[in-house]
């Protein structure tokens, strides 16, 4: 076990856990931050995607030892009211089914959006690969995604 | 013209769409007056209304409260949705499955939307002392006219609430609908995209423990010893012990699969404890010997049989091709079809395969479970609590009104989460550890478990006399551990001579629903197999479908038909419209279509293949569905989308195979699920209108999504598809990230 200090949304948050922890299963079950979720365990459906420095990263993968003092947002952190654009947009265009991956699918296209705020639908289909969603919500996903961009 | 008659209407885009989300609960006052089962309404008139369903995505939070807003006559933005309390008695029988939740309620919601109205007037009558006939109402108030009196359904909610609920009262005309039929988002959108938590997983109370299972690591296999030395000295590993989760004899229900009975749990406080801690266990595994099992389901007591076998998937492959060849059991026989066979100027054989399949839900098995000895309290994903709840109420020894079941919404269901294991693992732990648990399944847990969508084949024959017209048709099909056929639906009641038979072989591989049971297969293999035999006839598809399903309306073979030919040809008339099938702007796409009916509702897709980088990809869906009223249009449109994508995934790249009993693939990097790249750029829905009560949508889409890909494939690459998933014989879009 170790002291490990980390900053998540803002604020500085302090956790005694393995060191190899996952940053996912801090957040859910040390933070009590479940809108990040725990889907494959490997990095390969994006269900757990958070902001490390502004980045998607999977958090299933990323040990939390790593993390300490760096700054990580996660769905909860993303906006004060549920009013980010992006989230915004996903009502807008009532994305969801059963909306189980949806809070990493909006934190891929925020991290998207960010370092390209107006990408072309290849490149949205490029960013968001990593995310899977079951119920086959892309077309909403990407439309979604484009409405962000054409209302900037 | 189209079926029934009536207009055929287009949705698209997202249409007017209201919420229900903007009212600030802090503020109301907690005193609410139920009236109906359904509906509870504040004297401040804050109107609130059960789903009484469970929820997994396809989105009956929504439509399901809308259909009670309709009859009784509120202000849809002002609704306050709540998911119900598991109660069968208050609330119906509250299971999600073969489709069946707005069909099943549709009648029950209108009821105590109607029921509820009319007691609030008759309240407002009484204390006006006016006649209830003058008593007018509009979106929560009420009204008299003569008098000029009005009021909102709140003042007078706790007198309507103590008056007996009325029976027989008249419903509205689908017509006059304003609720239904407009565009609603769902009820708890913000809740999703802000992460709240509202899914089984998410559960947490005071003193939870987090309880995992070691199963064995392959079908055929049991627990034979272990030795839990290093796994109890890791850190937050409270336990390590085993369960039986039936005693020997236990009577299954039909929905209590399981496929391990002896179970390796470990417990302790954090996941990811558990998860490490089980890394360390020695276990030694040994090989079942047969058994017999009785399941009573719905249909009566079955015994099934449970071979010791370690199968691998190209030994069950050369099975099935053996099995194939024997006798097998008569489902249907119309004419005589040996005779027309035997003189036949050309027969087309063809056969095909598919996979078992992993439902792979996003939110994979979990539930929380407190048993003491006095109650037990359940929170978590299940699509039909009440098939469960008798199963722990025997395995737990406790009469059911001590054990309570709170529905969250789930990550996720496609027929998996219709069997109740997982409840019955989390109580037998939880009354072992005396805490609180949740149980958790790993994705690799998840996905090596079982309840798969079967393993199938299929061969199908068709007799041609000299003028190449269709003189019998021939359908054998087998399955591990089940065989796919419907013998009563289409083409049976188009054809003179017909035949249908089934076969099954014994499995230890478990198997459960699948997003639209058999259908799922049957349509692939049909409508493949009908798109061949037209170009065989020299026939346009969708035209050799027209005119069976005009024959079977005018002068039907048999009697036991289960589809509405008039339905069946009116979406494909739909479909063939939607796409300008032959238009010269199709021309520069691979079209397949395919139709199926299943679930009572009617679907048709055109599927239009490109080839991207060389390689066909599928780039747009034309989709027709008949469904009879749709509720909330913009969300019928996200679930036939889905569909959609769902059913290309799986026929391109869905397959669980098995080595020695063990599953292949046991995550994402082996199992390939479709990705957003993979999804095509465009779905195109419409709906039939229709005033026909209605029907279900989740699983008829998916079906005929299979064939209208393989059909589209074989024009794209001049090679007909047989063998499921598609993908292995093709490479087939862009190569996974």
């Amino acid at each position: 076990m170790a002291t490990i200090n980390l900053n998540i949304n803002g604020k500085s948050q302090v956790v005694d856990v393995d060191p190899k922890t996952p940053l996912l299963w801090v957040l859910r079950e040390h933070l009590n931050l479940v809108g990040t979720k725990y889907g494959c365990g490997i990095a390969q459906c994006g269900a757990c995607t958070v902001h490390l420095e502004g980045n998607a990263v999977r958090s299933c993968s990323v040990p939390v030892s790593t993390v300490s003092n760096k700054k990580i947002t996660t769905i909860e952190g993303l906006s004060e009211n549920g009013d980010h654009p992006v989230q915004k947009a996903w009502l807008e265009h009532d994305v969801s089914q059963c909306g189980y991956c949806q809070t990493g699918q909006i934190m891929s296209a925020v991290a998207l959006l960010k370092s390209n705020p107006a990408p072309t639908d290849a490149q949205i289909e490029t960013a968001m690969s990593g995310n899977i969603c079951r119920c086959g919500t892309y077309l909403r996903i990407k439309d979604a995604i484009r409405s962000v961009n054409t209302q900037r | 013209m189209l079926a029934g008659g009536g207009l055929m209407i287009s949705f698209s885009g997202l249409g007017k769409l209201v919420s229900s989300e903007n009212i600030d609960l802090k503020n109301v006052a907690d005193e609410w007056n139920e009236i109906t089962g359904y509906i509870k309404i504040t004297p401040d008139n804050i109107i609130k209304i059960l789903n009484p369903n469970p929820e997994f995505g396809q989105n009956v939070m929504t439509s399901l409260p809308m259909i009670v807003a309709e009859e009784l006559d509120v202000d849809w933005k002002k609704v306050i949705v709540e998911m119900g309390p598991h109660d069968n008695v208050k609330l119906g029988p509250q299971f999600t499955g073969g489709s069946n939740s707005v069909r099943m309620y549709w009648k029950p919601l209108r009821e105590a939307g109607a029921a509820a109205r009319q007691m609030l007037r008759d309240a407002a009558a009484q204390t006006w002392s006016v006649p209830v006939d003058e008593v007018t109402t509009k979106a929560g108030l009420l009204y008299h006219e003569k008098s000029g009196k009005s009021g909102t359904y709140g003042e007078f909610a706790s007198k309507a609430a103590a008056n007996p609920i009325p029976k027989g009262i008249k419903l509205k005309d689908v017509k006059s609908f304003n609720v239904v039929g407009s565009s609603s988002r769902n009820v708890e959108g913000s809740k999703i995209v802000t992460g709240k938590p509202l899914f089984g997983i998410d559960s947490k109370v005071d003193g939870m423990l987090i309880a995992m299972i070691e199963h064995p690591p392959a079908f055929g296999k049991k627990l034979k010893s272990f030795d839990a030395s290093e796994t109890l000295k890791m850190p937050g590993i409270k336990d390590v012990f085993t369960i039986k989760l039936y005693e020997d004899g236990f009577e299954q229900g039909g929905f209590d699969t399981r496929t391990f009975n002896d179970l390796l749990v470990v417990v302790g406080n954090t996941t990811w404890e558990v998860m490490s801690a089980r890394k360390k266990l020695k276990v030694t595994w040994e090989q079942i010997t047969e058994s017999k099992e009785t399941v009573a389901g719905f249909r009566g007591k079955t015994e099934v049989v449970i071979p010791a076998e370690l199968e691998t998937t190209s030994a069950q492959l050369a099975k099935m091709v053996e099995f194939a060849k024997k006798p097998a059991q008569q489902l249907r026989r119309d004419g005589d079809p040996e005779t027309a066979f035997a003189k036949a100027a050309q027969v087309l054989e063809r056969t095909y395969t598919a996979p078992f399949l992993a439902h792979n839900c996003m939110e994979p098995m979990n539930f929380f479970a407190h048993v003491t000895d006095e109650k037990a309290l359940f929170i978590g994903p299940h699509q039909a609590p009440g098939w469960i709840e008798p199963t722990l109420s025997k395995v737990l020894n406790m009469p059911a009104d001590k054990i309570e079941i709170q529905m969250t919404r789930m990550g996720g269901g496609f027929g998996l989460r219709a069997y109740g294991h997982y409840m019955t693992e989390a109580a037998l732990i939880s009354r072992k550890m005396k805490a609180p648990i949740k149980l958790v399944y790993s994705r690799e847990d998840d996905m090596t478990y079982g309840i798969y969508r079967p393993m199938y084949t299929a061969t199908y024959r068709a007799a041609l006399d000299a003028n190449k017209n269709l003189i019998a048709f021939h359908v054998k099909g087998g399955g591990i551990p089940e065989h796919p056929i419907h013998a009563n639906r289409f083409p049976a009641g188009a054809v003179d001579n017909y035949l249908a038979e089934g076969w099954a072989i014994p499995s230890n591989i478990t198997i459960g629903a699948f997003r639209a049971p058999r259908s799922n297969f049957n349509a692939a293999a049909e409508q493949s197999f009908l798109d061949e035999l037209a170009e065989t006839m020299g026939k346009d598809p969708i035209d050799l479908r027209l005119e069976l399903l005009k024959r079977a309306k005018e002068n039907p073979v048999g009697k036991n038909n289960e589809y509405d030919a008039d339905r069946y040809a009116g979406v494909l008339k739909f479909v063939r419209e939607k796409s300008g099938w032959n238009n010269s702007e199709s021309k520069k796409y691979s079209r397949g279509v395919a139709a199926y009916f299943c679930h009572n509702s009617y679907a048709a897709h055109v599927v239009d293949v490109v080839k991207k980088d060389g390689q066909p990809y599928v780039e747009q869906v034309f989709s027709a569905i008949d469904c009879g009223v749709v509720i909330n249009p913009d969300a019928a449109v996200n679930m036939v989308q889905g569909a959609v994508v769902d059913g290309i995934g799986n026929a391109l790249y869905g397959g669980l195979t098995h080595k020695d009993g063990a599953p292949e693939q046991n995550n994402f990097n082996r199992y390939r699920m479709i990705r957003h790249k993979e999804a095509p750029k465009k779905i195109d829905v419409s709906f039939v209108k229709s005033d026909t009560d209605p029907t279900g949508l989740g699983e008829p889409p998916f079906p005929p999504v299979f064939a209208a890909v393989a059909n589209a494939l074989y024009k794209a690459t001049g090679k007909r598809y047989y063998d499921q998933p598609f993908g292995k014989h093709v490479e087939i879009n862009s190569p996974r990230m």
